[in-house]
């Protein structure tokens, strides 16, 4: 028997059009007339724009038209209220549109916006969160629908009795997803229709938010994301490039192409929220969790309501009878913050796990042992069975790979000349989530198949593994599957997010191939058949069902760091990951998803952070030179490696997801390691070496 | 991006007397950061006079065992040279400390030194900068300013010089041949940056029409070199602070020390101070740290960058100290 198809490290199928430059991005479709926008930023974080002199931008040959909240088309309802632009004169946060340059060519329209003279009446701003911000307020719901309270049983009485305490406050910069290829798009009117080619993480929703701003019926728009160069969340809602440029096409008359400037950014396309997270855990001398509380605050828009829900983790991890979780939020003058990869588990497991590690450290038991000790039965928040959950196993297998049983526990125990060496151990997890979707399947002409589906790789590799998912359910080798992707006129289908991708849509794609197989199987089983054969798929009400089980892909993260004691330089020298994340489809694939987010970790542990400006109310950091992420040289030996689950609880292909779990330990590890390295507990995001050095004298 | 000329030089006169004649021209080397500037807005040439091609390359032996470096010699070729490794260590590894490989293909020496500060306000023309728009102010001393200057710096600006070439020349005693018009004159390094007083918009001696040929460094020093840089990430990231050192013990004492620290001021800060305190001290680490905070008490931190004063005492104490056990392990190398 021929053996399945997902599992192998099936090469990405469009692999050789990225690395020949033949794959092409939003602003690489060359229409004819096209003429090229630029964005013009609000330079006040609280104001008014009182007037837009465009008069010496307009005399510019080559000038095409100057679009602000003065003579902008008026736009119809948008659910997202970021996407309103050019609207009204308010100027909620620094970096806000105010205008848009067009031109016949990107020189002459940079050139424009860059000869604009705004008027603004500015008010005073106040863009810096606080733990004592007089704006803090507890919102109904965080981020994903979650609850911001939960609370069981007595927290405050079973902490004061409790025989071991933490009490620890974590801080973190707000971060910035800055992938690759930026925010970007070209909109093109035909016959009253538009098509825009869009960088994003998922055109079906690209299409269903631009139709009604643009009073257009759904069927009148087209949004194609065929390659997207990187998203981390921040391509997951629709982003005002697309509507800038759909709006300034129209007002022209031509296409038009927009890449916003990787300078504009920090201000447009969403961010990680700061978060000072308190973490109050008491335990008895075993180990044992008796009180936990986790507590946020965080900071949103006055544009709209975002709250990282950094706390739910906290409602999963660990056994304890008496737990409160909860969100504060103060609205300010700031960009919206939204989706990074991970919302959620990345801010809120750094802290968990950093103060699991310190009540370790308090009671003098290993960290693993510690957590196993509190591995519950349960899910405790929900009191659900989980349909799996191999965490106990992630850390005894990483423990063993990683050499832990080695480890003398005592901070400062080992040195290498000036460096200070240390390991730490992290857990990671991430929720199961899935949505609906449709698919549809066919046979092709000359023999083969071909699945359709509005599926968006981001650069995972979704592409890849949806056809190796189809070739199973046809029961047909891989090169026998056509797939196309990344169009929203194909059966349409939800966004590349919340580690959701390839289960939903592999369940309608897995659904569809079932059906079309059993179609030719009926029509006499021809492996060309003189007909073509259809078979379409919705999972909705089936994908989206409640679970009578807790879904969640779980983890363990090590890390060894060396400090350097005169300067406070801390590099990682070894990152090991084992997961538990259901049937890993492409293990090529999958290991790069791993690998990748544990390479954003050490980023967000060590490097990644936007400062807020407080003289101006922005992000100060405007590049890649400035807003460091990891280089080469900064990534050590990582090794990412898994458990093969066997849960048939999830999906026909009973995977979970994996896109942001290799991220969620990575940076309480790299922290725990410096503690052990160091005996300095650091409890701000990201460690760099000023911060380090304070601490080492 | 404002509309500009571009001429490439065919000798090195030629491109003097053409910038001469246009208060808008710049000399463009490898470009790796007047380009950045220009895209961004903040330096908007009129005329860009190519000189990237002029055969300003060599890397000669001078008499007296001096050596001479064209400016368009790339950093990675200088980094490589094997005279510049073996008897030059510090500025291989200064080099080799800066930028990324790509960068260091293409960034010239003479470049490398005329380099603008990374100062986040002088790059962003939507804010005040007196170094980019005199007279505008400077909101970095309010604002953020961890990576800016604790030495050296005025009311009118705070920014330091982000090259670490120029760090280790300046340890080095190297002078810069600069030539106009009129003919040549040499400049010592430590004297060719500026700090900024009242006139923080510039940052050097060079006269506009006056093009930058080479760099000449005298004999190696007596001792052993070496240049350190501590920084936010392991390659690509300028220095939170950096030393180059020369030092020379005989017996157990210091006979010469040469030190300058980088990222701390808007100049190579030549620690003249700690090099007077370390001549004939044991050469010790208690010395070398108290040569270090002798230097350093000159230092007016700003509100966050306050980590560069022990920073810099403890990087510029690691590396005399390991630059006397080298002298310990061989006391006759050069």
């Amino acid at each position: 028997m021929r053996p399945p198809e997902t599992g192998a490290p099936l090469r990405r199928l469009e692999g050789q059009l990225k690395v020949t430059g033949s794959a092409r991005y939003a602003v690489e479709y060359a229409l004819p007339e096209t003429a090229y926008a630029w964005p013009v930023p609000a330079t006040v974080a609280r104001g008014e724009v009182r007037a837009v002199h465009a008069a010496d931008a307009l005399a510019m040959p080559g000038a095409l038209a100057v679009l602000s909240h003065e003579n902008a088309p008026r736009l119809g309802p948008a659910d997202d209220p970021i996407l309103s632009v050019l609207q009204d004169p308010h100027v909620p946060h620094r970096g806000w549109y105010v205008a848009l340059a067009v031109a016949e060519t990107l020189e002459v329209a940079r050139a424009m916006a860059a000869a604009l003279q705004i008027d603004y009446a500015a008010d005073a701003h106040d863009t810096v969160l606080t733990s004592g911000h007089p704006k803090l307020y507890e919102p109904e719901q965080a981020n994903g629908g979650h609850p911001a309270r939960r609370e069981s049983g007595d927290f405050d009485g079973a902490y004061a009795a409790s025989a071991v305490r933490v009490d620890a406050t974590y801080t973190m910069e707000a971060e910035h997803n800055h992938p690759m290829e930026p925010h970007a798009s070209t909109a093109h009117w035909v016959d009253g229709g538009l098509t825009v080619y869009d960088s994003n993480q998922g055109s079906t929703k690209v299409k269903q938010a631009l139709a009604p701003l643009f009073g257009l019926r759904p069927e009148q728009v087209t949004v194609v994301a065929e390659h997207v160069g990187g998203g981390f969340g921040s391509k997951g809602t629709p982003r005002p490039q697309a509507v800038l440029a759909a709006m300034a096409a129209r007002h022209v008359g031509r296409p038009v192409r927009l890449a916003l400037p990787r300078a504009q950014l920090a201000g447009v396309v969403g961010h990680r929220a700061p978060t000072i997270q308190r973490l109050r855990i008491g335990a008895d001398r075993q180990g044992r969790i008796d009180a936990l509380a986790h507590e946020i605050l965080t900071h949103t828009s006055t544009v709209k309501e975002f709250v990282e829900q950094a706390a739910t983790p906290s409602r999963t991890m660990y056994t304890s009878p008496n737990s409160r979780t909860t969100h504060h939020v103060a609205a300010l003058d700031v960009p919206s913050p939204s989706w990074m990869r991970a919302p959620g588990e990345a801010p809120g497991m750094y802290a968990l796990e950093s103060a699991m590690d310190e009540l370790a450290v308090a009671l003098d038991i290993d960290p693993i042992e510690l957590r196993v000790r509190n591995d519950p039965a349960v899910e405790p928040d929900t009191g659900k069975p989980f349909s799996s959950r191999h965490l106990v196993e992630c850390l005894r297998e990483g423990a063993r790979l990683f050499g832990w049983a080695d480890r003398d526990p005592r901070p400062r125990s080992r040195r290498e000349g000036r460096q200070l060496i240390g390991t730490g151990v992290a857990s990671a997890t991430y929720p199961v989530l899935v949505s609906p979707s449709t698919a549809e399947a066919c046979t092709e002409p000359g023999g083969g198949y071909r699945v359709r589906i509005n599926a968006t790789d981001i650069g995972t590799g979704a592409r890849t593994v949806l056809a190796q998912v189809a070739a199973d359910a046809l029961g047909v080798p891989v090169d026998h599957v056509l797939i196309d992707i990344g169009c929203s006129d194909l059966p349409a289908a939800p966004l590349a997010g919340g580690s959701s991708g390839t289960a939903s849509w592999g369940w309608a794609v897995h659904r569809a191939c079932r059906r079309l197989r059993a179609l030719v199987e009926e029509a006499g089983g021809d492996e060309v058949p003189s007909t073509t054969l259809r078979a379409f798929a919705d999972t909705a009400g089936e994908a989206d069902a409640a679970s009578d089980y807790a879904r969640h892909a779980f983890g363990a993260h090590f890390a060894e760091v060396a400090v350097d004691a005169d300067t406070g330089e801390t590099r990682v020298r070894r990152l090991l990951g084992v997961f538990a994340a259901g049937h890993i489809l492409n293990s090529r694939t999958g290991r790069s998803q791993f690998i990748g987010g544990m390479v954003m970790g050490l980023g967000m542990a060590l490097l990644e952070g936007s400062t807020m400006d407080p003289v101006f109310g922005d992000f100060a950091e405007r590049d890649l030179a400035s807003y460091h992420v990891p280089s080469c040289a900064d990534v050590p030996a990582v090794e990412a490696h898994w458990i093969d689950e066997d849960d048939r609880h999830l999906n026909p292909m009973g995977s979970k997801g994996i896109g942001e779990i290799g991220i969620v330990g990575t940076a309480a590890a790299i922290g725990n390691a410096l503690h052990h390295a160091t005996g300095v507990r650091l409890r701000e995001l990201p460690m760099t070496p000023d911060r380090v050095l304070a601490h080492l004298g | 991006m404002k509309p500009f000329g571009y001429v490439r030089a065919d000798d090195v006169d030629t491109a003097i007397a053409t910038v001469a004649t246009e208060p808008g021209a710049r000399f463009l080397g490898g470009g790796t950061n007047l380009v950045d500037l220009m895209k961004l807005g903040v330096e908007r040439p009129a005329l860009l006079v190519d000189v990237s091609r002029l055969p300003l390359t060599g890397i000669d032996p001078l008499r007296d065992g001096r050596w001479r470096i064209g400016a368009n010699v790339r950093n990675s070729d200088l980094a490589a040279h094997p005279v510049i490794r073996s008897r030059f260590p510090a500025l291989s590894q200064a080099l080799l400390a800066g930028a990324s490989g790509q960068l260091r293909n293409a960034a010239t020496t003479g470049g490398n030194l005329l380099q603008r500060t990374r100062c986040l306000y002088f790059q962003d023309v939507s804010k005040p900068c007196n170094k980019r728009s005199p007279g505008s102010g400077c909101p970095a001393r309010e604002g953020v300013h961890r990576d800016l200057a604790i030495l050296g710096h005025s009311e009118h600006c705070v920014a330091t010089h982000p090259s670490d070439l120029a760090v280790a020349l300046a340890a080095l005693d190297a002078s810069v041949v600069l030539r106009g018009p009129d003919g040549e004159r040499r400049v010592a390094l430590t004297e060719f940056h500026r700090l900024p007083a009242d006139l923080p918009e510039r940052d050097t001696v060079i006269a506009h029409d006056e093009l930058l040929t080479a760099v000449e460094l005298p004999a190696p020093p007596p001792g052993h070199s070496a240049y350190r840089k501590a920084r936010d990430r392991a390659s690509y990231a300028f220095a939170l602070a950096s030393v180059a050192a020369v030092l020379d013990v005989r017996d157990g004492e210091v006979r010469e020390a040469r030190l300058a620290f980088g990222g701390l001021a808007a100049k190579p800060w030549r620690a003249r101070v700690a090099e007077q305190a370390l001549r004939g001290a044991p050469a010790t680490e208690g010395s070398f740290r108290r040569a270090a905070e002798a230097e350093l008490a000159a230092a007016r931190p700003l509100r966050d960058n306050g980590f560069k004063v022990p920073l810099a005492r403890n990087l510029a104490t690691q590396v005399l100290t390991s630059l006397a056990d080298a002298h310990h392990q061989s006391p006759s190398a050069r």
